[in-house]
């Protein structure tokens, strides 16, 4: 029997019983819906990441920071360290407790590191607030910016880092409270933000807000000034602080040549490493964040695939009672001459043949509804995050889906088949 | 000169111990090219388990079986598969049709399990099927035949692979006596003029009295007592 024969047989064979063949089918379609739709959720957040990823960082910079012995439960405490920062200062990336942080000639020694074409301190300010006119004061928090970083914007235009007056980018949440109707009535006035010295001394300064900055998930979330607004602001945080201490730097942004490849860059994370460093790149900060969402569109995917599972049972049953159907069919095409290996592959294909319909449709029926959904949703709910598509459908998973569906009921089938192709042609015949 | 099918000393048992039971208890016959065999006998004989091990469906406990001279037991089950496939034709009291399909998919099976192209299959059914002058039925399905155009359908697919023998086992048992006739003729007509060799397994007096020989099964043994106490 040709290839293009058992394939034909086994289709038409498939459909012999329709309500039965359609049940499979149908609860293979729920199981493949399901995993494509949590897999496109996934694909479509990880995508509005990738989108967004000018908005946290630009791909050829890391964040260094002083390697630190953290107090752990084998290595005892850490010894005191002068140049430490205290708890909570530990800027954007450094987790709980103090962090040490970087002196000028930490600097030094990281720009002599080969492979470093750039480096700059990260000035962390603490703002105590801002405020507009004479309203009221608020928090406000303060995101650095890399040349190369774009924020997502409601008004205005992106931060122009090496402006000679003092420049800021407000998050729209700030509008209403500090007076302004509109982002476009905010742009181009004046802001006051304050600091408190190192004597306790509240001073302050005024910087232009020329935009302002639309909520996103993974955007920044406090307010983004320029070089000139930063390094006021740091001076006048600085006053008072004893010689020495002053330039001491949570963190330093390093260029490197993103384009020499991963190893290149793992080989500088290592030699900066080896000088006493702690180096993150883009790609390591934004894994956790995929990795977050990784983990759950996979606990997700684990429901769709129980869900196959069981759909799978259905297709071990309706192969089973198609080969009880067929016995003697079975046995008139042995005794005929066909062979016992063909008689499995007539059965495995049928199996084969509704896992392909059951996924095919359910996989179409979830690009369906996913490209609906996330049309309806960024009109409404997600309409405060421009770009974001909830559901994304990437060909290479979607193929994925259905090729895995088909090997699963290949694998369901192959008992039923087993069976088939072990039947004895005469006590075939002789069943009744 | 040498049969077309040689049994010496045919064993068949069944199961084992205490619960064996002994189909045939040592069977000796040879059919020759282009004969007409009767195998007559009770049910429960070993009549059907004999054309069993003679069509190669079976492997007997002891004793050869040989085909042209060859011992059949020396054959891999590949080369049974390919035996029965071109060389044998099979009619079966139950008919065995695919009720859903078409005739000429019913038809063009034995083709098609030998790996024959579709074009192929096709013409070499239209043949068949104007023999036995079902032509215009060929794409009727099998579940709309009366009982004897399926029996010729069945013949059909018998002879599409221009065997050598034709095994029958009961063939007219389903029909009326008219319908029977009809289908006995043809199968006769086939033995006579193609040179198809006939074993027909038969309560059938009439089917039996007009085969060139018949022998006698009973208790799993070659009756040679008065041929025409059967």
């Amino acid at each position: 029997m040709k290839p293009v024969d058992i394939v034909r047989t086994a289709f038409g064979n498939a459909f012999r019983a329709k309500l039965r063949t359609s049940l499979t089918v149908l609860a293979i379609i729920i199981g493949a819906f399901t995993l494509s739709l949590t897999n496109g959720i996934g694909t479509g957040i990880n995508n509005y990441i990738s989108d967004t990823v000018a908005g946290i960082g630009v791909d050829d910079v890391m964040t260094v920071t002083k390697t630190s012995e953290r107090a752990g439960f084998d290595t005892g405490p850490a010894e005191y360290d002068p140049n430490q920062l205290a708890a909570g200062e530990g800027g954007p990336h450094g987790g709980p407790g103090p962090v040490v942080g970087l002196t000028s000639d930490d600097i030094d020694t990281i720009a002599g590191v080969e492979g470093v074409i750039r480096v700059a301190p990260v000035k962390n300010v603490s703002l105590d607030y801002v405020q507009h006119g004479n309203g009221k004061k608020y928090q406000l928090s303060l995101s650095q910016f890399a040349p190369g970083m774009r924020a997502e914007l409601a008004a205005g235009s992106q931060i122009d880092l090496e402006a000679h007056e003092a420049q800021i980018v407000l998050p729209e949440p700030y509008l209403e409270p500090l007076g302004f109707t509109t982002a476009d009535a905010a742009v181009g006035r004046e802001v006051t933000l304050a600091v408190t010295n190192v004597t306790g001394a509240q001073t302050t300064t005024t910087a232009t807000i020329v935009g302002v900055a639309a909520p996103g998930i993974v955007s920044v979330a406090g307010a983004i000034p320029n070089d000139v607004l930063l390094n006021t602001l740091f001076d006048l945080q600085s006053v008072g602080a004893a010689p020495g201490t002053a330039d001491l730097f949570a963190s330093a942004s390093v260029w490197f040549d993103a384009n020499a490849g991963d190893a290149a860059t793992t080989a500088l994370q290592k030699r900066l490493s080896d000088a006493g460093f702690t180096a993150t790149t883009l790609a390591d900060q934004l894994g956790t964040m995929t990795s977050v969402i990784d983990v759950i569109v996979m606990v997700l995917s684990g429901f769709a695939v129980i869900a196959l599972l069981a759909a799978s049972i259905g297709i071990v049953n309706t192969l089973y009672m198609a080969v009880q159907e067929r016995t003697r069919e079975v046995g008139l095409m042995k005794a005929m001459g066909l062979s016992s290996a063909r008689v499995f592959a007539l059965f495995s294909v049928e199996a084969v043949v509704i896992g392909l319909l059951g996924s095919a449709l359910g996989v179409a029926a979830a690009v369906v509804v996913g490209k609906a959904a996330s049309a309806a949703l960024a009109n409404s709910v997600l309409s405060a995050m421009p770009g974001l598509s909830i559901v994304a459908f990437n060909p290479l998973t979607v193929a994925l889906v259905v090729l895995g569906v088909m090997a699963l009921a290949f694998l369901a089938g192959t008992m039923p088949a087993l069976r088939a192709a072990k039947q004895d042609p005469i006590a075939s015949l002789r069943y009744e | 000169m040498t049969p077309l099918i040689g049994v010496e000393n045919l064993h068949k048992t069944y199961g084992s111990g205490a619960t064996a039971c002994e189909a045939l208890r040592g069977v000796s016959l040879d059919i020759a090219e282009g004969e007409s065999l009767a195998i007559v006998g009770k049910s429960g004989s070993g009549k059907s388990t004999l054309m069993h091990l003679l069509a190669l469906l079976d492997r007997p406990t002891s004793g050869t079986i040989t085909l042209d001279g060859a011992d059949t037991a020396a054959l891999s089950r590949k080369e049974l598969n390919r035996t029965r496939n071109q060389a044998f034709g099979f009619v079966f009291q139950q008919f065995f049709l695919n009720a859903s399909a078409s005739v000429l998919d019913n038809v063009t099976l034995p083709l098609m399990i030998a790996g024959q192209s579709a074009r192929t299959r096709n013409t070499q059914a239209m043949a068949a099927l104007a023999q036995l002058g079902l032509e215009d039925k060929a794409h009727n399905k099998a579940k709309d035949l009366s009982g004897g155009q399926m029996q010729r359908v069945v013949i059909c697919r018998a002879l599409i692979n221009q065997p050598r023998v034709i095994f029958a086992d009961e063939p007219t048992g389903n029909l009326d006596s008219a319908t029977g006739a009809t289908v006995e003729n043809i199968l006769f007509d086939l033995n006579r003029e193609q040179g198809i060799t006939l074993v027909v397994v038969t309560h059938d007096e009439d089917v039996a009295a007009r085969c060139d020989r018949r022998i006698v099964i009973r208790d799993g043994l070659l009756w040679t007592g008065e041929q025409v106490a059967a």
